[in-house]
């Protein structure tokens, strides 16, 4: 399977002006992040908030300019393309966002939301496409008609998805499409998201801070931590190495009240990004925190099997040496 | 039981969004309170909490008995002192729960002043205590820090120290941790299981996570669409769910080694209150649904541990 995406030591610094007694200050929303997404694969983002997987969401679709690193799509640099050409390629690649309420404009009909992508690119737009498009995610024809406020979370969710699949696109970057949804709806619009995938042969690259969620959608799962990937698990349901990833696993309740166990394994919260600790990012919160994690940071290393793991002390094998 | 609703229904102007909800929880006990979004779990929780006329509601049937006493038919007087002292609630929102220009330490000593009669200054040993106890590092300075000053995790403990600053009996959590990182929503569930536990109080704990339901509580009200589906033990649920409806939330629940494609969510969506359908409410979305289940609304029967309103319930056969 070849890569339809690359990343390659992508990283992005956001800087806050200075006012009239605060300096400019600067942090690290994403760090030197590298990661393939093959054709027709679907690779999840999951982390907490604030660990730049929105940021990284962006990026990829150069949304944001990234401060280093490169973008590779389809063997095209995405860094090097001038707005023209970059505009061309873009019809090729879509985004879901988060919140269905907000990333619809209130004054538009269902029919006018699904039009724009062809006149923003100057598609020609047939006739039968809307509807076509309305069948696809599950919605009635005479929706097109209406206004945002007159659907549900779960309606404007997959209006969402349609306006993404409008002009065909390769690539589609999932920016939490559930995370403000019920779960009953969340679970309908992953399938719907699973369907399209199959019958298009689409790439998702999908962004989550749930776990559960991930480790049944996605083939590949990247953990990310204070911008930086901590893990990468090479398959769903690969075994975590990484003290933070295990603690993620840990903090997923199991519907199934014969298996409880106890809960919160880690204390504390996520530092600042403004604030970045010396060594291992997570060292203030990890239980097998040692000298060498405080002063280092560990750096990401791949085994054959495609694990990749940022850990001094890795999970599974303090047993084995 | 220290709580018993019985039969609650609740009108607002000329509808009424909620009718038939009975369910109990006792002291050291949590009771989940399920449902997707709009089928009445916030709606029940002003109802216990006395809060209904905020919003123009009022209980027109049934019985909200708490430690004896019908709160339904007690007047305004009479349930403010309880509310806040007796009966806590805990909102979904800690952002919004706060005073934004006030202290940390002023809004939760207020509660036992006005409820315990405390001086200000056993008051404020009272919140820096019980703070302690939430985990907080530093209690005393976090005291004088401004809500805007904390993390999201950090300002719900907060309100969960209000709550607890009057030494209630129930609490009431209306989704306490949706807005929280995993991580930390699991350390708030953590030490909300821990204070009933320790402290012998009652939580009513709505959520929509049956995850979360799982683990830490010892009942389940399932509700749909301002009716009662299913109230039961929380193990005999899990282990053969009686409603369709609640066979298809725990269904919704990802898990890591499910095969692709079996999450399929349930279809549709909670009808409004004012497109409330005749008969079991949930038939329109339901794979077992007969003409039976169109017509007739079906009544609350004993089952396993507690009780269903299903025409065809489910046999722990079928699961």
């Amino acid at each position: 399977m070849s890569d339809l995406v690359t990343l390659s030591a992508l990283s992005k610094r956001f800087t806050t002006p200075g006012g009239w007694l605060s300096k400019p200050r600067s942090m690290m929303a994403v760090r030197d992040v590298s990661l393939a997404i093959p054709k027709g694969a679907v690779v999840g983002v999951v982390g907490e908030s604030g660990c730049g997987k929105s940021t990284l969401a962006r990026l990829v679709l150069r949304l944001l300019e990234p401060t280093t690193g490169t973008i590779t799509f389809d063997g095209t640099d995405l860094t090097a393309l001038p707005a023209g050409p970059l505009r061309q390629m873009r019809r090729r690649m879509a985004m879901v966002f988060q919140d269905p309420y907000s990333s619809l404009d209130p004054r538009y009909t269902i029919a006018d939301v699904l039009a724009e992508p062809f006149a923003v690119q100057g598609q020609p737009q047939t006739a039968t496409r809307i509807p076509e498009l309305l069948d696809q995610v599950g919605l009635s024809r005479a929706m097109a008609a209406s206004y945002p406020h007159q659907l549900s979370g779960g309606q404007r969710q997959r209006v969402g998805i349609a306006r993404a699949l409008a002009l065909h696109p390769d690539f589609v970057v999932l920016d939490e499409p559930t995370a403000s949804l019920d779960v009953s709806i969340q679970a309908q619009i992953i399938a719907l998201l699973q369907g399209l995938q199959r019958d298009m042969g689409l790439t998702y690259l999908f962004i989550s801070h749930d776990l559960g969620l991930v480790r049944y959608f996605c083939d590949r799962i990247v953990v990310m931590y204070l911008g930086a990937v901590v893990e990468e698990l090479p398959k769903a349901n690969a075994t975590a190495r990484h003290p933070y990833t295990a603690a993620l696993m840990a903090s997923n309740f199991t519907p199934d009240p014969t298996q409880r166990r106890e809960l919160a394994s880690l204390t504390g919260e996520i530092p600042s990004a403004f604030a970045l600790p010396k060594g291992c990012a997570f060292a203030a919160r990890c239980p097998y925190v040692t000298d060498l994690c405080r002063s280092t940071p560990p750096p990401l290393v791949r085994d054959v099997d495609g694990h990749a793991v940022a850990c001094f002390h890795p999970l599974g094998q303090a047993a084995a040496r | 039981m220290l709580m018993e609703v019985q039969n609650l229904t609740v009108g607002i102007a000329s509808v009424q969004p909620l009718s038939g909800i009975s369910f109990a929880v006792d002291r050291g006990e949590i009771l989940g309170l399920v449902g997707e979004s709009g089928s009445g779990k916030s709606l029940t929780a002003l109802a216990i909490t006395g809060l209904l006329p905020l919003i123009g509601g009022r209980i027109i049937g049934g019985a909200v008995v708490f430690d004896g006493t019908d709160l339904a038919r007690l007047p305004e007087a009479k349930l403010r002192p309880l509310r806040g002292k007796r009966i806590a609630f805990i909102t979904q929102n800690p952002m919004t729960a706060l005073d934004p220009v006030q202290r940390i330490g002023p809004q939760i000593d207020v509660v036992a002043e006005m409820h315990l009669g405390l001086s200000k200054s056993a008051a404020r040993a009272r919140t820096v205590d019980l703070l302690t106890q939430l985990r907080i590092p530093e209690a005393a300075v976090i005291c004088d820090a401004y809500p805007h000053q904390l993390s999201g995790g950090m300002k719900q403990r907060i309100v969960i120290a209000m709550a607890l600053a009057g030494d209630p009996d129930l609490i009431v959590a209306d989704e306490p941790t949706t807005a929280l990182d995993v991580t930390v929503q699991a350390q708030i569930i953590h030490i909300l299981a821990t204070l009933v536990k320790e402290r012998g109080l009652a939580l009513i704990l709505i959520t929509h996570d049956m995850g979360v339901v799982a683990q830490i509580c010892d009942r389940v009200a399932v509700l749909y669409a301002g009716r009662l589906a299913e109230a039961r033990a929380v193990r005999p649920l899990f282990a053969a769910p009686a409603h369709p409806y609640t066979a298809a939330l725990i269904g919704c629940i990802p898990r890591a080694r499910m095969e692709p494609g079996t999450l399929t969510g349930i279809p549709g969506a909670v009808p409004g209150v004012a497109r409330y359908p005749a008969g079991c409410r949930f038939h329109p979305r339901c794979p077992r649904a007969t003409d039976l289940c169109r017509t007739e609304a079906p009544a609350l029967e004993p089952v396993d541990g507690g009780a269903v309103a299903c025409h065809h319930r489910m046999e722990a056969a079928h699961v």
